[in-house]
């Protein structure tokens, strides 16, 4: 299925008049399985772009072979404004810093010994007082000196954030950066990327938490092998769902059709339970007025009347649940 | 050309050194082997008959000798089989491979780090043991083992060239192999072919002369470099991300993978 461009979806400015991220029909096969296949999408600077889908999608596959840990299979991409081939792997892994899932940290290895030897691959200048601002960053100035093997999941996870964060990379790929977190530990993550989206940090994280992409991310692209859909969050919602008014009673309608029928701005209502409908309306500003006055002409006892909110788990659900559902089967 | 960063390579050295004095098992399992090794030569020369002539004794010190050969074959086997296979293990091996840092420079620091203390302790080695030749072994045995020259010579010069012997074949074992344990257990064999050397000059099947000597230094030598290449090679991102061999890249003039 080709994926489906929200018709206003952003393309914000970049600094350099580029996407920072552009992936044209990129595809990665393992022998006959196919791990994602012709995707494209573009990411500009300074934008945190969600990529969601469940497990076993292709997401951290793509953030390998972006990331030059892979090979893609065919199909391109321009990392960084380098184009992602074979020989600009050093160059491309230079601008850009990933965080696997996993911080992965030498544990008998102190948080600063830690950020010296990253610092010292990407032969950063004034690594001291770039690891002192990265650990200033992520709020762990002093847990410097303990040994990784002491810290929390959610310490160690910051430290893997700090570690992205000393090259100044133009691009930061975050993998799952949340998961086996506690909520206090998620909010922690959450509120630091919050804080490098607000410095203008490009962020490219995948995620199979929907509120948190919601909550972080400009734009979202859900992904399930093949790009199924990609833009903002509400714009996906808008055009997934009709727009539509949830009415509650205190006691069910007698004649629901007689009533919601004569209402010109109702084009359909359903009842999922009794006292409560759902009505697909055009524009729910007009209609909400309408209804109410013919309810209560028509002696109701309404007890709300409001909008139907789509969450970014509905537009997730409506778009990939049944993928789920048939390879379970 | 591919310019190598020493910087990057010196990194990856002070980070493995850091680490393996960390780790106590491997501390004590470096300083043990070395020292048993070196029980079995001193209670040879120590035990030697009064009644052997000195061209008898010449003879007889050269064994111990070469057995002190194996030191510097059989410590690093396990490490270095380790070293790759251990991170991937751990976790710290993906968060390295997405940094700028090149497989060469990876295996060369990581080959470096793991025979700077081999040939430091396989040196302390052979000083303790003519130390204790020197102090405590009667006249003629010490006199005999001095006057082996050559072989002396050739203990020090052949202890890096057959560390490097150990560490790439511990290497590439380690980069192949899925679990550590295994890797460990392969990693050993790397010392199976120098024992075998040790043994057939132990029964005079091959004679300790100059040439065979230099032919052996020499042809050690190039064999460490180029299994040194072909290691770096198979430190393929992909096999060791995944498990699974690094595809062919279709948009490329020449196939070639992301390997660097």
């Amino acid at each position: 299925m080709p994926p489906l461009l929200a018709d206003n979806a952003p393309t914000l400015s970049g600094s350099k008049g580029q996407p920072a991220l552009v992936v044209n029909q990129l595809t990665k096969h393992f022998g006959g399985r196919s791990a994602f296949s012709e995707v494209t999408f573009d990411v500009a600077h300074g934008e945190v772009f969600g990529f969601l889908g469940p497990n076993g999608a292709g997401k951290t596959t793509a953030v390998r072979t972006l990331g030059t840990l892979i090979a893609p299979t065919s199909g391109s991409a321009i990392v960084a404004g380098i184009p992602l081939t074979p020989e600009n792997g050093v160059e491309i892994r230079q601008r850009i810093a990933i965080m696997p899932e996993a911080p992965g940290l030498y544990l008998r290895l102190t948080v600063t010994e830690n950020l010296e030897y990253f610092a010292s691959l990407y032969g950063l200048p004034h690594a001291a007082s770039r690891i002192s601002d990265a650990l200033e960053a992520v709020n762990l100035a002093d847990r410097a000196g303990d040994l990784c093997g002491g810290l929390s999941k959610g310490l160690r996870q910051r430290v893997g954030l700090a570690r992205t964060l000393l090259s100044n990379p133009a691009i930061m790929f975050l993998d799952e950066p949340t998961s086996g977190l506690d909520p206090v530990a998620s909010r922690e993550v959450h509120e630091l990327i919050l804080g490098l989206r607000q410095k203008g940090v490009t962020i490219f994280l995948t995620t199979h938490r929907l509120a948190e992409a919601e909550k972080l991310c400009d734009r979202v692209a859900i992904l399930n092998t093949t790009l199924r859909i990609i833009g903002r969050p509400e714009d996906l919602r808008a055009q997934l769902f009709t727009t539509a008014l949830v009415i509650r009673t205190r006691v069910a309608l007698r004649a629901p059709d007689q009533i919601f029928t004569r209402i010109p701005a109702v084009e359909s209502w359903r009842s999922d339970e009794p006292g409560s409908y759902v009505l697909s309306v055009s524009d729910p500003k007009i209609a909400a007025p309408e209804v109410a006055r013919v309810l209560v002409g028509a002696g109701a006892d309404v007890l709300a009347i409001g909008e139907a909110q789509h969450s970014l788990e509905d537009v997730y659900l409506e778009l990939v649940a049944d993928d789920v559902e048939a390879s379970r089967e | 050309m591919m310019r190598l960063d020493s910087g990057r390579i010196r990194a990856v050295v002070r980070k493995e050194m850091r680490d393996y004095r960390r780790r106590r098992a491997i501390v004590v399992s470096m300083l043990v082997l070395p020292l048993l090794f070196l029980v079995e030569p001193v209670v040879t020369l120590f035990v030697s008959l009064k009644s052997q002539s000195a061209s008898h004794l010449d003879q007889f010190v050269v064994l111990p000798l070469l057995y002190l050969l194996l030191i510097p074959v059989i410590m690093p086997g396990t490490l270095a089989a380790y070293t790759v296979a251990g991170e991937r293990e751990q976790g710290t091996l993906e968060p390295l491979l997405t940094t700028p840092v090149r497989r060469q420079e990876i295996i060369a620091g990581k080959a470096v780090a793991i025979m700077i203390p081999t040939v430091a302790l396989a040196y302390t080695v052979f000083g303790l043991f003519l130390a204790a030749v020197a102090l405590f072994a009667r006249a003629p045995v010490a006199a005999a083992v001095f006057r082996q020259g050559p072989t002396l010579l050739a203990l020090f010069l052949f202890a890096p060239l057959l560390a490097g012997w150990a560490i790439v074949v511990g290497l590439a074992v380690s980069v192949r192999a899925n679990e550590v344990r295994v890797a460990q257990q392969l990693g050993t064999l790397a010392s199976l072919p120098i024992v075998g050397v040790v043994g057939l000059l132990a029964l005079n099947v091959i004679h300790p002369t100059f040439t065979a000597a230099a032919l052996f230094g020499v042809g050690l030598l190039a064999i460490d470099a180029r299994a040194l290449r072909i290691v770096a090679r198979m430190f393929d991102r992909e096999r060791l991300v995944t498990g699974t061999k690094a595809a062919r890249y279709r948009l490329t003039a020449r196939a070639a993978t992301l390997g660097d």
